[in-house]
């Protein structure tokens, strides 16, 4: 989960996440008798930033590779939906106890059986911190993780981190192997939908060869997904990575093409040339000058799907013109300043839809009908009205303009300058865009809680989850909750969703906390995305999964 | 002139120490924590974090890692960049295919830079000169971007003559494209160079001589008349190689070149202080060697400067 720069290839940031073949619909199967079933499929992409191991892939390039390199336990359907694969069955009488059962009879590449053992070791080797796995942290739910994960530096009285503690277990106790097709998991507490994240790569099982030599094992990867590596170097860095077909695959993602080049640009703009004199086959990553164009560029090859995104604007809580009751209104005539309509349909080109809630639209338990959600309407007139009664408790201190802080690098200038003269013809008061060169920067000054006025953020699901959406960002202490907001009734929501049984029920009980945060609106959620992509006369069509992710398993060559 | 080469060269220590301390702080000076960076908001466990800074030293003082940079550098052990990979293997990648295409891009403009400076300045005020001076003026005014756009669509995309990409596998071939792209501008810069000097040695005493001893025309133009053009357009083309190797961060990225401009772009971007200055190390002895290449060559084009008294 990350905050994504739009439409840069370096930031648009990741996820993993699988889907099925079949599941999709509208595939335009193309003519049979024409179509080469041993094409190689040139796609976009750009340098991975870590070695390919699964729990240690958190950006969308690594990603893409290591999806297509294995399968797991479960994977998700175009629509979300997960699906058992590897599993058998995943079982729980209370939440918090799992039985996993693993499918027998399929093998690593290597001719080594994918077992429950395989799973186990992976697991604990991603969770352990010596290892320094970048995803470590998705099985912090397991009993013992954090006596694997060493969590807590020793600092000094400055607060300096004088050591690094090593961890006290080298695996975690919850996690057993009870035999060779079977995983017993005992999570720290209840949560009903923990079995929802098992389709996300940080949960692939690894041959025994990648525990010995990770460093190795990351340059030439060894899976049991729907491709393989092309050869022994297949990865050559800053230029591509070869990937073939690997015909023992036995699962739902059958490849319809005999391989996958991912051909790396540092740029869009070279690849949309290459694409429209069909030199690479599909991008998902256009220029943002090509987004009012690429439909007509790419007739009857081009494709845009609502993907689990959902952007918002972050208030800062210690900005002392947000606070109290006053903070509220001006917050709430905010949201009605925006008119994200008209942004989405002049800016955007329908590519964004409005939001009406904190999630996004393609999760299973979505609601468009939140209780509050009015808040999110255009309404200038209620807007300085709000303005007008928060005046009234405590002035707005206007000496210093309000700020939208925004990474030029990202292609947000455009929207980011719309809201800011929403907020400055519906409201009459001061504001500007913060410009900052680098997203990290942004990301600094919030961390430290020194940013001086609102954020961007656009927060992408890892797994199809609504509580995805809302612990992680909004709940107390959470590890992308910057501006650490706290409200106590919104945590006891999302906690008894956790420990419900049935998800329908889960799912209420997280609609209902997202109607406390409509109460506080500590963020003013904008608008979902949709992610379009294009691809070449070579190939039939292509199409996205639930996450945006392209489904290159599913593309035939003409 | 050995004496004169080693005093050159040992000059190379003091401007590399400079630009390296320079480069290496400007790039700590970077705002924001390039190890946070690289996790965005889903933070992992704090001890992950601080085993990384340990990693790429980003825990100690600015002097104490330009200290380490620089042993580390002299002991031939370059490290990671923030990617897991060696950077000693990366720029074993890059430079080779930057120095393709600023060798091809610097054959283009001084071939035709010269050729059509030398026949422009010989045949001076007349069709082709004036022609080819607001040609050249044109050149010069459209930016890099610009033309490497244009020609890409062109030349690639519409008429499909050649690859509008160069991506993997970059070779001679592939690489013509951006090198014209990256030639352009300096051909414009050579050729009107060579133009002025070859007027101003046409009234050369020199010239006048040889015309009266009556050697052939071909033998005046090539040996006299062009021979001592050359001195400004040398100096030119020496300090040129260095910005061609370094300064293609735009036509790198236009035809999506792996090469050096475009790993620059991507290292400042993300705040590897290490890949950065290894980079620019390397590209300040290009410069040091390319202008004492430069300077030896001026004694052979004009005998009558000398290094030593």
């Amino acid at each position: 989960m990350r905050f994504s720069r739009t439409s840069t290839a370096l930031g648009v940031m990741a996820i993993a996440a699988l889907a099925l073949a079949g599941c999709g619909g509208g595939m335009d199967g193309g003519d049979p008798a024409s179509s080469d079933p041993n094409k190689i499929i040139m796609a976009y992409s750009n340098e991975p930033q870590n070695p390919l191991l699964p729990a240690n892939t958190n950006e969308n390039f690594g990603a893409r590779v290591v999806e297509l390199l294995f399968e797991g336990l479960r994977a998700y359907d175009s629509s979300g939906k997960p699906v058992n694969v590897l599993a058998e069955s995943i079982e729980t009488p209370d939440a918090q106890n799992w039985t996993i059962k693993v499918r027998r009879g399929t093998k690593f590449t290597n001719g080594e059986e994918v077992t429950a053992k395989t799973f186990v070791d992976a697991w604990n080797f991603a969770a352990l911190s010596t290892n320094l796995q970048k995803n470590a942290s998705f099985f912090e739910s397991i009993e013992g993780y954090d006596e694997v994960s060493a969590v807590q530096p020793s600092t000094d009285a400055a607060g300096k981190i004088t050591s690094i503690p090593a961890p006290t277990a080298e695996k975690m106790s919850g996690l057993v192997l009870k035999d060779d097709s079977t995983i017993s998991v005992k999570l720290a507490q209840p949560e009903a939908d923990w079995s929802l994240r098992l389709g996300y790569s940080a949960f692939y099982p690894l041959p025994s060869g990648a525990l010995k030599d990770p460093k190795a094992f990351g340059e030439n990867p060894v899976g049991n997904g729907p491709y393989k590596m092309a050869k022994e170097g297949a990865w050559v860095h800053d230029e591509s990575i070869s990937l073939v077909k690997n015909d023992a695959y036995d699962g739902p993602r059958k490849a319809k093409n005999g391989g996958v080049t991912f051909k790396f640009y540092t740029d869009p703009r070279p690849a949309y040339t290459d694409l429209q004199s069909d030199n690479l086959d599909v991008s998902d990553v256009l220029p943002s000058n090509a987004l009012k164009t690429y439909k007509s560029d790419f007739q009857g090859r081009n494709a845009a799907k609502p993907i689990a995104l959902n952007a918002a604007l972050v208030i800062p809580p210690y900005n002392p013109n947000f606070q109290g009751d006053a903070g509220v209104l001006r917050r709430q005539a905010l949201s009605h300043a925006i008119n994200r309509e008209e942004i989405c349909k002049v800016v955007f080109n329908d590519a964004r839809t409005p939001a009406t809630d904190f999630t996004a639209p393609v999760l299973d338990g979505f609601s468009d009908k939140i209780p509050g959600n009015e808040v999110l309407k255009f309404d200038p007139a209620k807007a300085r009205d709000l303005w007008a009664q928060a005046e009234k408790i405590k002035p707005y201190d206007s000496s210093k303009p309000l700020l939208i802080a925004s990474n030029t690098d990202g292609g947000n200038q455009e929207w980011v300058g719309a809201v800011v003269n929403g907020f400055k013809n519906n409201l009459g008061i001061p504001a500007e865009i913060q410009p900052f060169a680098r997203f990290a920067e942004v990301l600094d000054l919030r961390a430290s809680q020194s940013l001086p006025g609102l954020a961007h953020t656009a927060w992408q699901g890892d797994y199809p989850s609504l509580y995805n959406f809302l612990g992680p960002v909004w709940k107390t202490g959470a590890s992308a909750n910057f501006e650490k907001f706290s409200y106590p009734e919104f945590d006891q929501l999302l906690q008894e969703g956790l420990a419900a049984r049935e998800t329908s029920e889960a799912n209420a009980k997280f609609n209902k906390a997202q109607e406390v945060l409509f109460k506080e609106l500590p963020g003013l959620p904008l608008w979902y995305n949709s992610l379009p992509i294009v691809w070449s006369n070579n190939v039939t069509s292509a199409e996205t999964g639930w996450n945006g992710a392209i489904l290159y398993y599913n593309i035939s060559a003409k | 002139m050995t004496r004169y080469m080693l005093r050159r060269l040992l000059q190379v220590i003091p401007v590399f120490i400079g630009t390296t301390l320079l480069v290496y702080y400007m790039v700590f000076a970077l705002p924001g924590d390039p190890i946070a960076a690289l996790f965005g908001d889903k933070k992992p466990p704090q001890s992950v974090i601080d085993a990384l800074r340990a990693q790429y030293h980003l825990d100690e003082p600015f002097w104490v890692q330009y200290g380490i940079f620089l042993k580390n550098l002299f002991t031939f052990n370059l490290g990671n960049d923030f990617t897991q990979q060696p950077i000693a293997a990366t720029l074993g990648r890059i430079f080779p295919v930057t120095a393709m295409l600023a060798i091809e891009a610097l054959i283009i403009e001084a071939l035709f830079g010269v050729a059509f400076g030398l026949f422009a300045g010989l045949h001076k005020g007349k069709l082709f000169d004036s022609t080819v001076l607001v040609m050249s003026l044109v050149v010069i005014a459209i930016p890099t971007f610009v033309l490497g756009f244009v020609l890409q669509v062109v030349i690639g995309v519409q008429l499909g003559w050649a690859r509008p990409t160069v991506g993997a596998n970059a070779d001679w071939g592939t690489l013509i494209l951006p090198a014209v792209v990256l030639g352009l501008g300096s051909f414009a810069y050579v050729l009107r160079l060579t133009r002025t000097s070859v007027i101003e040695n046409m009234n050369a005493d020199y010239v006048r001589t040889a015309t009266a001893k009556g050697l052939s025309r071909p033998r005046v133009v090539m040996t006299h008349i062009l021979r001592n053009s050359m001195i400004p357009v040398v100096t030119f083309l020496g300090a040129d190689l260095g910005g061609l190797m370094g300064g293609a961060i735009i036509t790198e990225g236009i035809f999506n070149v792996p090469g050096v401009g475009n790993k620059l772009y991507q290292a400042v971007l993300r705040g590897e202080g290490p890949t950065v200055v290894v980079i620019v190390s390397v590209l300040v002895v290009v410069f040091v060697v390319a202008n004492l290449l430069v300077d030896l060559l001026y004694a052979w084009l004009d005998p009558r400067i000398r290094y030593e008294k």
